[in-house]
Formats: structure tokens, sequence, C-alpha cells
């Protein structure tokens, strides 16, 4: 709400200058943000190591080193090695890789659905209105972990692409409530309103009225959502019902490591502990985005109307 | 008022239905278990494995629609069906939704109380160093999963016991059933097997709750009716327990309606790991063993906990706030 009250109240000035100092004033709060920084520096530290060390690393997910079972951290491997000689810092590193990738898609994917179709039920209101919330609070009584269990059987033969899709057709209802409280807020202001009486198309205002002005709040979910999409997906993967062999997820290492955590501790401490960091970044970058964009914005999550 | 409480059940009750119907036909789609009885060596004739799959109204020959329709019939008259084992689910389900409703409601009560008591504490003393490090150490506890967390605890619990050569923290089971214990001492063992599990689910609530609780408090300080009712002549303690608290908890009761369906799903988690046998480690065997009755009777459980717990927080909302109640 206040992200939109302030947008529109920026002075009247010409549209590009008004943007770039905006974007400028957004990127220097951002960056006076130390936690955000750090969050920031985190992920893209994650996203180096999860996609270039493969390139320098000492060892490969698919090499056996034979000469150390099961051996705790050392210099040529970092994070030791499994019972049968797999190195854990690579195969921690494709695990990474995988939730990385299904975290980010799941979030662009689920905020993006919770966009359109809030945006269209807050603005179109009426029966429209009615029914699609009726659907999302349907969705949200359904245990959506439970049915994702249930839909893994359908994909656990095929490509992790479909865990996407699962995880992003559960993911969207929180968020869309709250864009529909935005929309139907934006579509009583007075340049919503001019284009409608012009004769702008529903579709169009959506897309070149509602939407743009939600922008901050979308960004923010989205980030945040990146959080609880990783947290959703190796959840899954921990049980077997999320990324399946040979695909490792940081679940499923976290699975396998445990068994024998007690005495090997290598095992799974270190894909937990990425995975906590990681997490933990995406908040904080989240965190960070909000509170530049809305400097009076509390920390996590202010209520919607 | 009372038309709109009636209104609310009928939505509830066609809520549920629907959901319960979508889970037994998500079920029903998902799981094959006649794949149960196939590949087994000396193979088992067809007429005995229909017969298996008949009893528990799960034969896949069978149109899908007639089976729901008994299956629908069966849970109108309290009867949730036949397991594969020719076991009745009511009978398994009614012993794990105590064991669960333990872990859960305990679990649950614990995190919100301690949640929102923390949150206060937390905005009442913005950052001064209590606020700062709950907040860091709430920060952590959010971007710990359920899983991860009842690991840690379990194996630091574990690492505790060996260090100091007690056996204070139990990890396995919800009682010591190697001997049989009475009274106090069964009692005593309850508590031990209890605390780490309800531990795992609750620590995680607290940091939610305390977060949420911090800012909405925090928004309520800086409000004008509680500096009316400092101006009045209330000290500052008084004008935050009877103006303040009131209007910052309420938000709190819609959140709880929602989380409690993450919570079952925690359940899942802690349940596997501590070994309780409850009703989220049921779903996960039950998907592996395909018992499709078992997992249709744990997606409308859920979906009627989620329901009550709604209903609860809007009726937590309507003591709290008059507004509500008026309109």
């Amino acid at each position: 709400m206040t992200t939109v009250e302030a947008a529109g109240a920026a002075p009247a000035s010409p549209a590009g200058d008004e943007r770039l100092s905006r974007a400028r004033l957004i990127r220097r709060r951002f960056l006076r943000n130390k936690l955000a920084l750090f969050g920031l520096g985190t992920i893209v530290t994650m996203f180096f190591f999860a996609f270039v060390s493969p390139y320098f690393a000492p060892w490969n997910y698919y090499e056996n080193d034979f000469t150390a079972l099961l051996q705790g951290p050392s210099a040529s491997h970092w994070f030791g090695t499994t019972q049968i000689g797999v190195d854990v810092f690579a195969q921690t590193m494709r695990g990474l890789q995988k939730s990385l990738i299904i975290g980010i898609l799941v979030a662009i994917f689920s905020t993006g659905l919770s966009a359109l179709v809030g945006s269209f039920a807050g603005y179109a209101q009426g029966r429209a209105d009615r029914v699609t919330m009726w659907i999302v609070d349907l969705l949200l009584v359904l245990p959506s972990f439970l049915v994702l269990v249930l839909l893994s059987r359908f994909y656990q033969t095929r490509n992790w692409l479909f865990l996407v899709v699962g995880l992003t057709v559960l993911d969207w209802m929180i968020t869309a409530r709250v864009v529909r409280g935005l929309a139907m807020s934006l579509r009583e202001r007075d340049f919503v309103r001019a284009a409608r009486y012009m004769g702008v198309p529903t579709r169009t205002i959506i897309v070149r009225h509602l939407l743009p002005n939600m922008a901050s709040i979308l960004i923010i979910a989205a980030t945040l959502n990146v959080a609880g999409a990783i947290l959703a997906e190796t959840g899954l993967s921990y049980l077997g019902f999320g990324v399946q062999a040979p695909d490792v997820s940081l679940g499923t290492l976290i699975a396998e490591g445990t068994a024998s955590a007690l005495t090997y501790p290598w095992l799974f401490m270190f894909a937990g502990g990425i995975l906590i960091l990681t997490v933990l970044a995406f908040s904080f970058i989240g965190d960070g985005i909000r509170d530049a964009f809305d400097p009076g914005s509390s920390r996590i999550g202010r209520r919607s109307p | 008022m009372a038309g709109y409480v009636v209104k609310r059940f009928l939505n509830a009750v066609v809520l549920i239905f629907i959901a319960s119907t979508a889970g037994y036909f998500l079920a029903s789609a998902a799981l094959a278990p006649r794949g149960n009885f196939s590949g087994v060596n000396p193979p088992i004739p067809k007429e005995t494995i229909d017969a298996i799959l008949d009893r528990s109204n799960v034969n896949d020959e069978v149109p899908i629609v007639t089976r729901y329709v008994r299956w629908m019939g069966g849970v109108f008259s309290g009867d949730l069906g036949i397991d594969l084992d020719g076991q009745e689910v009511s009978a398994d389900f009614a012993r794990r939704i105590g064991t669960s409703m333990r872990l859960l409601l305990l679990g649950s009560i614990l995190g919100t109380g301690l949640g929102v008591l923390t949150g206060v504490v937390s905005a009442v003393r913005q950052y001064r160093p209590f606020d700062r490090g709950f907040g860091t150490l709430s920060y952590v506890l959010l971007s710990t999963p359920v899983f991860l967390l009842a690991i840690l605890l379990k194996y630091g619990a574990i690492s505790f016991n060996d260090a100091i050569g007690t056996q204070f923290f139990r990890t396995a089971g919800e009682y010591d059933s190697r001997e049989l214990l009475e009274g106090w001492a069964l009692m005593r063992s309850r508590l031990q097997h209890l605390i780490l599990p309800t531990l795992s689910i609750a620590l995680g609530s607290m940091a939610f709750y305390s977060r949420y609780q911090r800012n909405a408090m925090l928004d309520v300080l800086g409000s004008d009716h509680l500096r009316t009712a400092r101006a009045k002549g209330l000290t500052r303690r008084q004008a935050l327990v009877r103006h303040g608290l009131r209007v910052a908890i309420s938000p709190m009761a819609t959140f709880f309606a929602y989380s409690f369906g993450l919570l079952v799903a925690g359940a899942a988690f802690t349940e596997t790991i501590y070994g309780w046998y409850g009703m989220g480690q049921w779903f996960v065997a039950s998907i592996g063993k395909n018992e499709i009755n078992n997992v249709a009777a744990i997606v409308t459980f859920t979906a009627v906990l989620v329901l009550i717990s709604g209903f609860l927080a809007d009726v937590v909302l309507a003591i709290l706030d008059p507004r509500v109640r008026r309109s």
C-alpha cells in the first residue's frame, strides 16, 4: 500500500528523469543496507561456486577416489568423501545448482501467476472476483504439501521441471490475495479510471497500468518466494518426493547424509549449512529491497489490506 | 451474526467436501495398489489380487466414480474404508490422531505463545540487545527447514546425552516401550520423548510469530490511541497491556489459521525423524504402500483441521476486536 502511495506522490517531472532518480535512490538505499549486501554477496558466491567450481575443483561428482573412503575434509576433498569415495564438495555444489534453479524458477512463475490472477480478480470485481477468491480459498484449504507429495508420483519418472510446475501451482495463493488488495485500490485511482473511460481494454489496463504500479511489491514477493520455494523443494526431496536420482538436491544430500550423521558429520553438515545460508541470504535481499523501495515499512511482511 | 455463522459453516462444509473429493481422486490417480502384488514370485493369481483390491474398494478395474460414491457413502457414516492388509482405516486413524494432536497442539500453542511474547518484548525494547539477538535468532530459525532443525536437535541431544552420560533426551518413539511403565514413570518417559519433537515444531512458528508480532506491536506503539491512553494518565505498562496488546495480537489470529496447514506438513518430517506413529508419518508411509483410503482420509482430516483453526481464528478475532463483532 504505502509503496504505491509513495510512487504516486512523487513530484511531477519529466517521466524519464523521475524514473532515473528514483531508481538511483532505491539502489543507494539498498547498497547502504549491510544485511542486504551480505545476502547479495552470499548468493553471488553460491552461484559462482555452484556453476563455476566444477571447472576448477579437484574432483567431479561422478569420480570415485578409492584411496579416500569416508575421509573428513582435507586439502584435496574440501568437504570430505562418502562411503564410495565421492567428493562431498562436488556433490554439494551439484545439489546447490538444482536447488537454486528450482527455487528461482518457482519464485518467478508463482509470482507472475499471482500477479495476473490477483490483479484480474481485484480489477474485474463482481462474480469473477468471487469465483477466483473461492478457488484461492479452496487451494489454501487443500494441504498443498500433501498434494505435492501425491503429485510427485507423476513427475518422479520424468524431468525435474515437472517439480517446478507442481511447486508453482501450489505456491501463488497468498501473494495473489495481496495483489488483489492492491489492484482493488489502484482501480479507483484517477489514471486507471481515465484509461477505463477512454475505452482501454481490461487486459491492457492490467498490464500497462496496474502491474507496473505494484512492481515493487512483486519484486519483493518474488525474492522472498525464492526462499520459500527452496525450503519446499528441499523438504520434498528430503522425504524422497522431490528431485529424483540421478539428479541431486540439497534435500536429497541431507537425507543421505543423516543416516551416519553422528560419526561422519561432514556428510550432511555442509549441505545443511549451505541450505540455511542460501535461504537466509534470499530473505535478507528481499527485506533489503523492501526497505529500499519503502524506507517506512517494517522488516518482514507488513500486513496487506 | 447467527446468519453469518451459519453461512460460514455451510461454506466450510462445502470446502471440506470438495477437498476430500479432490483428495480421493488425486490419491486414486497417483497411487496404484495393484503394483504391490505384481512382480512377486511365485506370482499371485489375478483373482486373489482382485479380491484384496475389491475388499479395500481400490480395484482399478471398477470405474472410479463407483468407487468414489461407495467411499463417500462410507465416510458419511464414519467408515473410512479398509486398508490393503484388511484393517479398518478408522481404527488406525483414531489412534494416530491422538499422537499427532499431542504434538501439534503443544507445539503450536508453545510456538504461538512464545512468539507473541518475544515479539512484544522485542518491539517494546526495539534495538536493545534482546531485540537484536532475538531478531538474528529468528531469522536463522526461519531459514532452517523443519527437517533440518529436527535432525540437528536430535543429534545435538544425542551428543549431549553421550557427553553427560545420561539418557535424559529421548529421540525415538513416544515413550519407553521396552518395559511396562505406569503412572508417574510413564508420564516422565512420555515427557522425555516429547521435548525434542515439540521443540522442532514450536521453534519455527515461534520465530514466525515473533517477527510479525514485533511489527504489529511497533505499529501500535506509534499509534494515536496509545498516546491518548498515556495522556489520560495511565502508566506506559498499563497503556500497553490494556490498549496496545489487544490491537497488536488480533492480526496474529489470521496467520494462525493459515499456518496450521503448514504445521501438518511439519509433522510429517518431525514424526518421521523421531519415530512417532502419527498422521504425518502415516501419510508418508501410506504413499509408499499405495494405500488410497489412508491418503484420502488424511487429506480430509487436514482440510477439516485448517477450517477449524480458521473458524477459531475468527472467533478470537471477534473477541479481541469489537468492530468485527458489530459488522
